[in-house]
């Protein structure tokens, strides 16, 4: 049986889900469209039932692309997803809201179950609700109580299921349902609709106070307080980041070690060849670069999943809206792009809680600008390359000073893009707050733990595949080649090093950094020299540039092995040394304050981040917007560049 | 005395009469927003925009934009 769980935003909608499904949920999308669609499995009395979670909507009549599943799900009972049985979840607190929205259901004539959630709080503002009085209005609906929060209600609700799947009461015949476009049809039985509940509540809810007013707590005061409200919101992102860069970067070492282990050890274990080679240097690598974002994004989602579990998050979105306007963004874009600056993945996943297309397009194309962690590395090095250690002004540490320019840059990039996206996309709605500010609550941590699973599950098994086939194709580039060319390089590079007199490490050195120039990816580095010779790079920089569209850091890896550097030892300061050395064919030295500020600009501005890409391809359902992303990132990054070099030198 | 929501003071209390603007009209009042109700208006977001109000027992957030088509009958102050 397939059953359809509806209610309005904020009604405890998903614990009901989760309540009675538990891990056995998958995510995807309803077809056509980049609406997340949850489905779980249910078995009761040895039947299989499918549970269909819907986002969560005010009425059937939609304004949204979320809430527009809704309507042509259950207008059409040829649709894949056309229920069998409606679970309409309804606030308790707050019924007379929440019962538009079930009786539009349950005119449809579908068998339909109400589930009174929240009895605790409604209990709490002295609210208590006549079943029987209730039932009389909707003879042909089964009402549930659940307190989903505390895991209260499931044996009921199953009960209620099982016994609607084996009898099954006939259709009844539906009250007409306007059409989508008609706005005065809908009107009018919006008023209609309210004058009904209105005899329902009257006669069904008992309150013991005079009359229903909202509590305004203590907390909103400080949350929306003027300067207590931005201070404190600071100071969560503050906690937040300090987690995930202290924290994040001990599972993230260790999923980078292990999986080079994996690949020496397998390496070492099969017989050699070029399926040795595939496994060892191309899929276990690939599944590391996978794995390695898993803890940022778990970190991520576990706080912003506490922050919108607690209804804080709506608060935010309350004190940034005004801010994020004149951008063409609302307050929901403000956590997604705070997300970018440890990494653009979360950030992007993150977006989905904008219910705005344009808004959300806005922002997923934003986000990656954000200057990320990945940056760091590449930052670092180049900084301390080109940027003298002095201070300026008595106080400023130029090198830092530099390094917030970076961020800066990247801020202000992203701030202004989205202005011009603004203007450019094109989008039939008007963009509306009308935003519910939900009563506080303490977080569930089952819902936070079943987000941060379903999250990484996602981005695993969806961008993960792609991730996984950049990376072996990028591979596959580095390590094969003309094979003439490469025999001559490898062998001249080992005729070098034995006249030297090196050693075994440093002539499988030489010879690591002979077979990158002569791979494919060197061939194309050479190609692409003319390109990039105007912003100041030679071919070498070149590779480096390709190899890193896998992930940033790995320009500093690349770097590393064409320059011959041992791993082991201080790489980065070997490395500097031999890029202060790197000189051009004239005689000058490659790496100027021209050519170091250049590279830097780029890196702020390049889309150079396939996971990235991976993800915003599944978020937004088509080739079309990550393809739309690298275009314009790489041509700010390209100018970028060529006027920073050209300033500079 | 007929005013826009916008206008309305903190803490305040009115009745809407008549939402002016079309493509919002039917958006409130599924929300519950609709002529004849009792709204007050709670707090301001720091910059004025937007504003939270009571609507039936559950807190809404609304642009002053949105507020301004929303026209409401303040009760006059009755004087005991």
């Amino acid at each position: 049986m397939k059953i359809a769980l509806l209610g309005n935003p904020n009604t405890g909608k998903s614990s009901v889900f989760n309540l009675i499904t538990g891990l056995r949920q998958q995510v995807g999308n309803f077809p056509g469209v980049t609406v997340e669609k949850k489905t779980g499995a249910l078995h009761i009395d040895d039947e299989a039932h499918t549970l269909i979670d819907f986002p969560g909507t005010y009425s059937l009549y939609p304004r949204s692309k979320d809430e527009q599943v809704v309507y042509s799900v259950l207008s059409n009972e040829k649709s894949e997803d056309y229920p069998d049985v409606v679970v309409v979840v309804v606030d308790q607190s707050n019924l007379e809201r929440n019962l538009f929205l079930f009786s539009q259901i349950y005119d449809l004539g579908l068998p339909t179950i109400l589930v009174l959630n929240m009895t605790d709080l409604a209990l709490r503002n002295g609210l208590s609700v006549d079943f029987e009085k209730l039932n009389a209005f909707f003879p042909d609906a089964r009402i549930v109580s659940t307190n989903a929060r505390v895991g209260m209600g499931k044996e009921r609700l199953l009960t209620a299921i099982a016994d609607l799947s084996k009898n099954t009461p006939e259709k009844r015949s539906p009250n007409p349902v306007c059409s989508i476009d008609d706005i005065l049809c809908q009107e009018r039985e919006a008023s209609n609709r309210y004058s009904f509940i209105a005899k329902v509540v009257s006669a069904s809810l008992s309150t013991v106070e005079a009359e229903k007013k909202a509590v305004v707590t203590a907390l909103d005061r400080v949350f929306v307080h003027p300067i207590f409200g931005y201070l404190i919101f600071a100071a969560i992102l503050f906690i937040v980041f300090q987690f995930i860069f202290a924290f994040a970067a001990i599972p993230m070492d260790l999923i980078d070690t292990s999986f080079a282990e994996l690949g020496g050890w397998v390496s070492d274990t099969l017989p050699k060849g070029v399926f040795s080679d595939l496994i060892s240097q191309g899929i276990i690598p690939g599944i590391g670069g996978v794995l390695v974002f898993v803890p940022q994004i778990a970190l991520l989602f576990f706080f912003i999943s506490i922050l919108e579990e607690t209804g804080y998050l709506s608060r935010v979105v309350f004190i940034m809206d005004r801010l994020m306007r004149p951008l063409g963004l609302n307050g929901k874009s403000v956590v997604p792009l705070m997300s970018s600056v440890a990494c653009a993945i979360p950030g992007v996943m993150a977006t989905r809680t904008i219910s705005d297309w344009k808004e959300r397009m806005i922002t997923i194309l934003v986000a990656p600008l954000m200057s990320c962690s990945a940056r760091i590395p590449v930052y670092t090095l180049l900084i301390a390359l080109v940027i003298p250690k002095t201070t300026i002004l008595g106080i400023f540490n130029l090198q830092g000073l530099v390094l917030f320019g970076l961020y800066t840059l990247g801020l202000v990039a992203a701030l202004l893009v989205a202005v011009v996206l603004k203007f450019i996309l094109k989008s039939r709605d008007r963009g509306f707050l009308m935003l519910e500010l939900p009563t506080f609550k303490s977080p569930r941590w089952g819902n936070v733990g079943i987000t941060v699973w379903e999250k990484v599950k996602v981005f695993m098994l969806d961008a993960g595949k792609i991730i996984l086939a950049i990376s072996i194709i990028l591979w596959a580039l580095a390590t094969y080649g003309p094979s003439e060319s490469m025999r001559k390089n490898i062998a001249l590079a080992k005729k070098q090093a034995k006249a030297l007199h090196l050693s075994e490490a440093e002539t499988n050195q030489r010879v690591a950094s002979a077979k990158m120039e002569s791979s494919y990816i060197g061939h194309l580095g050479h190609f692409i020299e003319p390109a990039i010779k105007p912003l100041g790079y030679d071919w070498k920089i070149g590779i480096s540039l390709i190899t890193s569209f896998a992930a940033r850091e790995v320009f500093v890896g690349s770097l590393s092995t064409i320059y011959s550097v041992n791993e082991t030892d201080d790489v980065n300061k070997r490395l500097i040394d031999k890029m202060r050395a790197e000189k051009r064919a004239d005689g000058t030295p490659v790496y100027t304050l021209a050519a170091g500020a250049s590279l830097m600009v780029f890196y702020v501005f390049a889309m150079q981040c396939m996971a990235t890409l991976a993800v915003v391809k599944r978020e937004t359902n088509s080739w079309k917007w990550p393809l739309i992303q690298i275009g314009f990132m790489g041509v700010l990054a390209y100018f970028g560049a060529l006027i920073t070099f050209n300033l500079l030198s | 005395m007929s005013s826009k929501l916008s206008e309305i003071k903190i803490g305040n209390s009115a009745t809407v009469t008549t939402i002016t603007d079309s493509s919002i009209r039917l958006k409130l009042m599924e929300m519950g927003l609709l002529p004849g109700k009792s709204v007050t208006v709670l707090f301001r977001a720091p910059l004025g925009d937007p504003i939270a109000i009571d609507v039936n027992g559950y807190i809404l957030s609304l642009r002053l934009n949105e507020a301004a088509m929303i026209l409401v009958d303040e009760p006059s102050l009755v004087i005991a």
